[in-house]
C-alpha cells in the first residue's frame, strides 16, 4: 500500500489496458465498471452458460477479444475491482461511485476515463413506438442474448456500425427488411484517402456492403427517413423514407435499428471541469486532450470512445497511452519509444475517425425538416415543435436555456438520446452555428439514482 | 399469450426460468437479461407516463432508462441490466403510479 491511488473507469479496451499497463508497473488500480463483466460494449462478454465460440461472437475481432478478455482475467487479485458500480459524480478530488445502493467517495491521484460511447441519435416521426432500438440495441440483442429485435428488421441511419449490425443480423438468421443509410455513396469516395489509414477495415467494411446486397438485401444510400410507422399501443410496422432521387418508399417490418455513429460519454470528463472544444468533423463538442490523453485538469486522463471513437482498437492503444502518462506524471521512468509508437497509432486511428465523419456524416441537415409534432425527447415525449417554440419565442438559442425551457435533455437519459439534435433544431429554428449554440452540461448524478441510496459506513 | 417482441436465435438450452409478469406466469431462460425474459413473452415493457403509448425500451445499455419495470414491493429496476430469477414478480405499471393527469 502507499502507492499512487489511480482509478479507471470503464472495463472495455481502453480500461482493460490501462489496467494492464499499471500493474506491469507495480501499481494495483481501482477499476470501475458498471456492467456484470468487463470486456465493454464491442467486446462484451455473453453471460454464464452461453456457448457460442469466439468466432460466433466477435467474428474477425475473436482474437483481439480473446486477448483482452485473458489480460483481464490475468489481472484479478492485482487490481481492486469493482463491478456493477456506477460512477455518478466527481468532485474535490474524489470519485463518488455507488454499488446496490450504497455510495462511497474514492479519492484518487491519477483518474483515467474509459467511459466509452452511446448511439448518436437523431429523431425521426415515429421512434418513440415499441420496436424502435437503437443500433447498439439490437447488437446488444443479438451478441450478449441471441435475439434478434424483431421478426422483421430495418436498419436505418448511418455509420461503420449500420452495415455491421446488420450483416450481424442476417448471419445469425433474422430477417434483414433493407439497409437504409442517410449517407450518400459518393461521400464514401471523397473520404477515401482518409478511409485508406486503415485499409483492412476499409476493406472489410466493402466486404460487408457486399454481402447484404449479393443476399438480396435492399440496400439505399441518400435516403431521408420521412417516418418510422406504427401505432403507439401496438408495434411498429414499417419505415418510409425518400431515396436519393425523391421517390417515397415504404419498408414493412415490425422492428427498427436507428443509429448515426457515435457519440463520447463525456459527463465525467465535464464534472471534472475538463475543457471542452467543438470538432467540426463530426459536429460536437468533445473534451480537450493532448496526444497521451491528458485533459486540461491535472490528474485526469481520458481515454477511448469516452474521448475519442476511434473504435476498439484505438481504445486499446490510448488506455494503454493515457497509463503511461499518468505513470509519467506521477514520476515514473516510461519508455519514449512505446508512448511514440502508441501516438503513431492512436493518428491514424484518428485520420480513420475523421474519415468515417465525412463518409457517413451526422445528418444535421435533418433538425430543420422534421415536422413539429416529432417526439425529440423521448423520456418526456417533448415535441421538436415546443423546442422550437423556447428557440424563436423565449429567445432560448443556448442548449442549457432551452433545455431548461422545454425539458427536452432534462429527462431521465439526462439528454444522451436528444442532446445532439436538440443543438441541431434550436440552431436550425435560430439561423445560428451549431457550435454558437453549445452543449449540455454534464450534471451529477450522471445516471438515475435510487433514493434510497446510502453512505458507506466508514 | 401477448405476441412475443423478440426472437431467439440460439442459445436456447439453458434451464428454464418461472416468474410473472403482471401476475401471469412466464417462462425465461437462465441468463436472459430480465428486459429479454419480458419481450420473448409479450410486446412492451412498460407505458410511457407522457402519454405516447407503450414502450419496449432502446439502448439496452443502461443509459436511456427506457426499461424500468417494478417489482409488486414497488423496487423500480432497469431490466436491461440484471438477469432474470425464479420467481421474480415483475409488474408493468408503478405501483401507486400518480403521473396520469399529467398525460
Amino acid at each position: 500500500m502507499g502507492g499512487p491511488r489511480v482509478i479507471i473507469v470503464g472495463a472495455g479496451p481502453a480500461g482493460v489496458r490501462a489496467a494492464a499497463t499499471l500493474v506491469a508497473a507495480g501499481i494495483t488500480p481501482t477499476l470501475v465498471e458498471e456492467g456484470r463483466r468487463d470486456g465493454g460494449q464491442i467486446y462484451r462478454r455473453q453471460p454464464e452458460g452461453f456457448v457460442r465460440p469466439y468466432d460466433r461472437l466477435y467474428g474477425s475481432e475473436a482474437a483481439k477479444a480473446a486477448a483482452l478478455h485473458r489480460t483481464f482475467e490475468g489481472l484479478v487479485g492485482r487490481i481492486a475491482y469493482r463491478p456493477e458500480t456506477l460512477a455518478w459524480n466527481l468532485a474535490e478530488g474524489a470519485l463518488h461511485v455507488v454499488s446496490a445502493g450504497v455510495a462511497e467517495a474514492l479519492p484518487f491521484d491519477a483518474l483515467i476515463v474509459c467511459s466509452g460511447a452511446t448511439d448518436r441519435l437523431m429523431p425521426v416521426d415515429g421512434w418513440n413506438l415499441p420496436g424502435t432500438y437503437s443500433l447498439g440495441a439490437a447488437q446488444i440483442a443479438l451478441k450478449s442474448q441471441a435475439c434478434a429485435i424483431g421478426r422483421r428488421v430495418v436498419f436505418l441511419g448511418t455509420g461503420p456500425l449500420l452495415y455491421l449490425v446488420a450483416s450481424q443480423y442476417h448471419k445469425a438468421g433474422a430477417q434483414v427488411a433493407a439497409v437504409l443509410d442517410t449517407a450518400p455513396a459518393w461521400l464514401r469516395l471523397r473520404a477515401l484517402p482518409q478511409l485508406l489509414a486503415r485499409p483492412w477495415v476499409l476493406a472489410r467494411g466493402l466486404m460487408l456492403v457486399a454481402g447484404l446486397k449479393r443476399a438480396g438485401i435492399p440496400v439505399e444510400t441518400g435516403v431521408r427517413p420521412v417516418a418510422i410507422v406504427g401505432t403507439p399501443d401496438a408495434d411498429v410496422g414499417g419505415v418510409t423514407v425518400e431515396d436519393a432521387r425523391g421517390r417515397r418508399r415504404s419498408y414493412a417490418c415490425d422492428a427498427v435499428a436507428l443509429g448515426y455513429h457515435l457519440r463520447p460519454e463525456t459527463q465525467l470528463a465535464d464534472l471534472a471541469r475538463c475543457a471542452f472544444s467543438f470538432d467540426p468533423d463530426s459536429r460536437q463538442w468533445l473534451p480537450e486532450i493532448d496526444p497521451d490523453g491528458r485533459s486540461s485538469v491535472r490528474g485526469v486522463y481520458l481515454a477511448g470512445d469516452g474521448a475519442r471513437v476511434l473504435g476498439a482498437d484505438g481504445a486499446e492503444a490510448a488506455g494503454e497511452l493515457a497509463a503511461l502518462a499518468a505513470l509519467r506524471d506521477l514520476g515514473q521512468a516510461v519508455a519514449e519509444p512505446r508512448m511514440a509508437r502508441l501516438r503513431q497509432i492512436c493518428a491514424r486511428m484518428d485520420r480513420f475517425r475523421r474519415g468515417l465523419a465525412a463518409a457517413f456524416p451526422w445528418p444535421a441537415g435533418q433538425a430543420a425538416s422534421l415536422t413539429d409534432d416529432t417526439i425529440v425527447c423521448r423520456c418526456e415525449a417533448v415535441t421538436v415543435g415546443t423546442l422550437r417554440g423556447v428557440a424563436r419565442d423565449m429567445g432560448a438559442i443556448e442548449l442549457n436555456r432551452g433545455k431548461a425551457f422545454s425539458r427536452v435533455g432534462m429527462g431521465r437519459c439526462q439528454g444522451r438520446y436528444c442532446g445532439h439534435a436538440a443543438a441541431e433544431i434550436i440552431a436550425a429554428a435560430s439561423g445560428l452555428p451549431i457550435e454558437a449554440v453549445g452543449r449540455l452540461r454534464g450534471q451529477a448524478p450522471v445516471k438515475p439514482l435510487p433514493i434510497a441510496t446510502v453512505r458507506a459506513s466508514t | 399469450m401477448p405476441k412475443p417482441r423478440f426472437v431467439r436465435l440460439d442459445e436456447t438450452g439453458r434451464a428454464p426460468v418461472a416468474f410473472t409478469i403482471d401476475g401471469r406466469a412466464a417462462s425465461a431462460l437462465a441468463g436472459d437479461t430480465l428486459l429479454v425474459a419480458l419481450l420473448v413473452n409479450g410486446s412492451h415493457l412498460r407505458r410511457s407516463e407522457f402519454g405516447d403509448g407503450l414502450r419496449a425500451g432502446f439502448c439496452m445499455m443502461g443509459a436511456c432508462q427506457d426499461c424500468w419495470v417494478w417489482t409488486a414491493a414497488g423496487d423500480r429496476l432497469r431490466a436491461c441490466g440484471i438477469p432474470v430469477a425464479e420467481g421474480m414478480a415483475i409488474l408493468t405499471e408503478e405501483p401507486e403510479a400518480t403521473w396520469a393527469a399529467l398525460a
